[in-house]
């Protein structure tokens, strides 16, 4: 592959080449190469500990690569320009605000750090949540500190919105309010949205791509919606005991359950079911999953998972992204 | 008109927006030139990306179901139109071959389908279409 990132950066808001950073031995984010086109909102997933907050960090220059690098709006994060920064917003995971300033306070603090500033939008927000001015940040309940981060990252009407698990810790209630609050943001042009999340009912509402780190390294980068045709979980049943499974190519993991053989494969097909079929099974069934579903078998397994990837040559006309692949 | 979607179901989400349109729309209770929400507005109400409404609409456009007028919105096809009279009869006959399909697996000849179909027929209350 010869792009040099620099072009990328053209239709790529996001690029990553061959970033890595290890804790001690432990390498825990490897050979990352992302790349999230314009308008893109991608989902960020990945269990607990697979790399995803490092890779935001280092994406917001909050931790240092110890490989390799990243381009935000085409400039090395470890040197953006104050110009390309204030083109950019970003939540924190947990979203942190100072306790001791008041909600006035932090507007404040963080408009000084943009030319643009969308203070009626603030004050829409804070309205709507009923929040004054005066509150003090560490008074504030979570939600209502979910609503205020995202107000001061929305306010600055950024180019690129970086959100580290959004709505941890968040009620059913304001986890949707703040979902909602999102598509209003995505249905402006040209916006791009990463963020990471483990809800994946609203990863498949909001995402137009997703990507899915395992052990530090990204094995799915393609649309929500290839990744779910792609993975699926397959059910044999036989008269006894079921034979050992062979294998198969896109195999993710099986077991055995009673009379019943699982597999969980991807890109199933003909060539597939010929080689469970030749265990002669009573029955085969292939099921479709949710996002949810597609996500847990294809993260629970142990050893092989199996890498997903599939570019989208994108055309932007409206609102509308043509697909093809 | 309401629609709703669930991210849980396994059918995605653009499926199942599309088909309560088509199901509407054959059903009469979207009716021909009637508006359908914007791509905005829908978005915003089921909370899903406008990029999916809009390839929902696409799809249906495509099939001859629905119809842009620019500046307008987006409407319902005329029912006169030969596309949506087409679009009308794949929806049966897909069900049908569903329904065959289900009938085989239960074990059923078509002869006992037949006959089924003619007597719950007889008891069903056809409307005269709108």
């Amino acid at each position: 592959m010869s792009d040099s990132p620099a072009d990328d950066a053209l239709d790529n808001v996001i690029v990553t080449e061959h970033l890595s950073k290890a804790y001690g031995p432990k390498w825990v984010v490897r050979d990352l190469n992302l790349r999230v086109p314009r308008g893109c909102v991608y989902g960020f997933l990945g269990r607990n500990g697979a790399g995803k907050s490092t890779t935001i960090k280092m994406l917001l220059g909050m931790a240092r690569p110890d490989a390799g690098q990243a381009l935000l709006l085409g400039e090395d994060v470890v040197a953006l320009t104050p110009a390309t920064r204030a083109r950019i917003a970003y939540m924190a995971e947990g979203h942190p605000l100072y306790g001791w300033m008041s909600i006035g306070q932090i507007v404040r603090f963080t408009r000084s750090f943009y030319d643009q500033w969308d203070q009626p939008l603030v004050d829409q927000i804070l309205d709507h949540f009923e929040l004054s001015k005066h509150q003090k940040c560490g008074r504030l309940s979570r939600g209502q500190q979910a609503q205020v981060s995202l107000a001061l990252a929305v306010a600055p009407d950024p180019e690129l919105l970086i959100l580290d698990d959004p709505t941890l810790g968040l009620d059913t209630v304001v986890r949707r309010e703040f979902l909602e609050a999102l598509i209003q943001l995505i249905q402006s042009r040209g916006r791009t949205i990463l963020f990471s999340s483990h809800v994946l009912g609203d990863v498949e509402r909001v995402a137009s791509r997703i990507g899915v780190m395992v052990d530090g390294v990204l094995r799915v980068d393609c649309p929500t919606e290839t990744f779910r045709e792609s993975v699926r979980k397959v059910v044999a049943e036989f008269d006894d005991e079921p034979p050992e499974f062979p294998g198969c190519e896109g195999l993710v993991s099986w077991r055995r359950m009673g009379v019943q053989l699982e597999l969980v494969v991807v890109n199933w097909s003909p060539t597939q079911q010929a080689v469970l079929e030749s265990l002669e099974p009573r029955w085969i069934d292939a099921v479709e999953l949710n996002l949810e579903d597609a996500f847990i078998e294809y993260t629970r397994g142990s050893r092989r998972s199996v890498p997903l990837f599939a570019r989208e040559t994108r055309r932007v006309d409206g609102a509308v992204v043509e697909r093809t692949a | 008109m309401d629609f709703y979607v669930d991210a849980a179901s396994r059918a995605p989400i653009y499926r199942q927006l599309a088909e309560q349109i088509r199901a509407a729309i054959a059903r009469g209770r979207l009716r021909a030139n009637a508006r359908l929400p914007s791509v905005r507005e829908l978005s915003r109400r089921l909370v899903i990306n406008p990029n999916t409404v809009a390839r929902v609409y696409t799809e249906l456009e495509r099939d001859g179901l629905l119809v842009t007028r620019p500046g307008l919105g987006v409407f319902v096809a005329s029912p006169g139109s030969d596309l949506t009279k087409k679009a009308r009869r794949e929806r049966l006959v897909a069900l049908l071959d569903g329904f065959f399909t289900e009938a085989v697996l239960l074990g059923f000849t078509a002869d006992e389908v037949q006959d089924l179909v003619r007597d719950r027929s007889a008891q069903f209350q056809w409307q005269a279409p709108a």
